[in-house]
């Protein structure tokens, strides 16, 4: 034990040596293609990778990326273990609760309803309705009819509908749209619904004014100038609703 | 990896699936293999040295060390694992940071924590901001190395403690009777012969422990079952190995490596006993003795 302190505090030491410029840490899931996902080359890629690259930019950040479990996520930001989350999250009331959110850099994004085809739409008040945990829309089916039935991860909520272990799965379109598309038919959107929240924003500690400020602004110049504009379409495809420059 | 691999769209079933297998991500997941095994080969001398310590603790007449040592064992077996290893790191980690801060930042004014935020100086961070990626790897799995070690320390103490119990008492009678001291029959008659009865129960946690390590996910270190699922679940057209869902292949893979990984244990294991029982007056030393006759 002993041994293990002195390791741990001789790393501090020789740590706090190279302290020089800030770093942002931003935390992301890594799983929620195309907003952040891990490609075959073991790189952070997607839309809000892109998209922080660039705004940490032009707010003369150094920012790195930190992969963290979604359930987690929020605990860890203002916990300390980072600065900031980029990871698909919409700016609800209830997260505002604990967290603070930047403008957003996506809009509200529809939710829809994904089954196998030929499913009943019934489903979406008396069945089985599959939701990744801590999302909008978990919340969202709880608060119908429905049996709520929650995966910590994304792709576990497809692979649901799949194997017949729920009949539907709600989830952002965005992220569903894909998968949809590849599946020949086996899958089709029941309906869309309205995601309430403001927008998909980066969540960052509420004593953290100072990193809102630097985020706001170089989302404001992105959006200003359509480079914001182009990076949604070319990660979401040219039907995704873009900002009014 | 292979020179062929540039264009996987265009390569038919079995150069594919050299490929598939060969990309960064699986290296990765190859790679996480020597987490599991590092943790183990760590935690395992830890976990049996806090163990021994726990054991004499609980053994010693003096209050001040046999209280200390009683809490540790019945404290940390009666709480749920998970529970644990949930908090142990948390704990540390704030804790230490704390520590730091107060250190390092004694003129900062603003409170720790802030409503929901426990915000400390950047010089008191753990890691630091700035340190290297590396560096936050191995933070999270030096917390998750002490984690084990606490849990598994305090189940070893007690299995410790009761081997000590169980060597026959006549022969420390006879150690006394040559005029050992306390310690000199401890470590000359005791130390060697309790270990026949403590190898079943270490054993036992040592095998629980092997299974415990896919917990390393909940800790946030990517070990084998973060890459299997990682890598298992369905690839869509974004990626440049787009399938199905496979994760069924790959939790068996993570099945048989357990598998295997538990099935040599208990060979070493058998090995060791017939070793320590030779000579031994127990029921396994004396078959020894009728066989060799």
């Amino acid at each position: 034990m002993k041994k293990l302190a002195l390791t741990l505090s001789a790393l501090a030491i020789s740590a706090s040596a190279a302290m020089a410029q800030d770093v942002v840490r931003i935390a992301t899931e890594g799983a929620y293609p195309p907003f952040n996902f891990i490609n075959e080359a073991k790189e952070l890629v997607g839309y809000e990778i892109d998209l922080g690259n660039e705004l940490c930019l032009r707010a003369e950040l150094k920012c790195e990326w930190i992969i963290n479990d979604w359930d987690t996520i929020i605990p860890n930001l203002v916990g300390g273990n980072y600065d900031a989350i980029m990871a698909g999250m919409n700016a609800t009331p209830s997260r505002a609760q604990v967290i603070m959110f930047s403008d957003p850099y996506k809009k509200p994004d529809p939710s829809a309803y994904v089954a196998l085809a030929a499913t009943n739409s019934d489903v979406m008040q008396s069945g089985v309705i599959a939701a990744q945990s801590n999302t909008v829309q978990s919340g969202m089916v709880a608060d119908t009819s429905a049996t709520l039935l929650e995966f910590p991860t994304p792709d576990e909520t497809i692979a649901a509908v799949r194997n017949g272990t729920a009949d539907a799965v709600l989830a952002d379109k965005d992220f569903l749209l894909t998968y949809v598309n590849e599946s020949g038919g086996e899958l089709v959107i029941l309906a869309d619904v309205v995601t309430p929240g403001q927008g998909v924003s980066v969540g960052l500690r509420q004593s953290d004014q100072a990193m809102k400020a630097k985020f706001d602004t170089a989302i404001a110049a992105m959006k200003a100038d359509g480079t914001l504009n182009d990076l949604l379409r070319k990660w979401f495809g040219n039907e995704v609703p873009v900002f009014e420059q | 990896m292979f020179s062929f691999c540039v264009d996987p769209s265009t390569l038919s079933d079995w150069p594919w699936m050299a490929c598939y297998l060969t990309t960064a991500t699986h290296m990765a997941m190859y790679r996480s293999v020597l987490v599991v095994l590092a943790l183990l080969a760590l935690v395992a001398p830890l976990a049996l040295g806090l163990g021994f310590m726990g054991a004499l603790a609980v053994r010693s007449h003096s209050p001040l060390l046999s209280a200390p040592g009683k809490v540790y064992v019945s404290m940390v077996r009666g709480v749920p694992d998970i529970i644990f290893f949930l908090f142990v790191p948390l704990a540390i980690d704030q804790g230490l940071e704390y520590l730091l801060h107060n250190i390092r930042c004694p003129d900062w004014t603003e409170p720790v924590r802030k409503g929901n935020d426990f915000v400390v100086c950047a010089a008191a961070k753990l890691p630091l901001a700035t340190s290297a990626p590396w560096v936050h790897s191995l933070y999270g799995f030096t917390l998750a190395v002490v984690a084990f070690a606490l849990v598994f320390g305090a189940f070893a103490a007690n299995t410790l403690h009761g081997a000590m119990a169980a060597v026959p008492r006549g022969q420390m009678e006879t150690a006394e009777s040559y005029g050992m001291s306390r310690g000199q029959a401890f470590r000359r008659i005791m130390l060697p012969q309790m270990w026949v009865y403590a190898l079943p129960g270490l054993s036992n946690l040592w095998m629980i422990l092997c299974k415990a390590t896919p917990l390393l996910f909940l800790l946030g270190v990517q070990d084998l079952v973060y890459w299997a699922r990682e890598l298992g679940g369905q690839k869509t057209g974004l990626f440049a190995y787009p399938h199905p869902d496979w994760r069924v292949w790959y939790f068996l893979g993570v099945l048989i490596f357990y598998l295997l990984l538990t099935w040599g244990s208990q060979k070493v294991f058998d090995g060791l006993m017939r070793r320590l029982t030779r000579g031994q007056a127990t029921a396994g030393g004396e078959a020894q003795r009728k066989a060799m006759a």
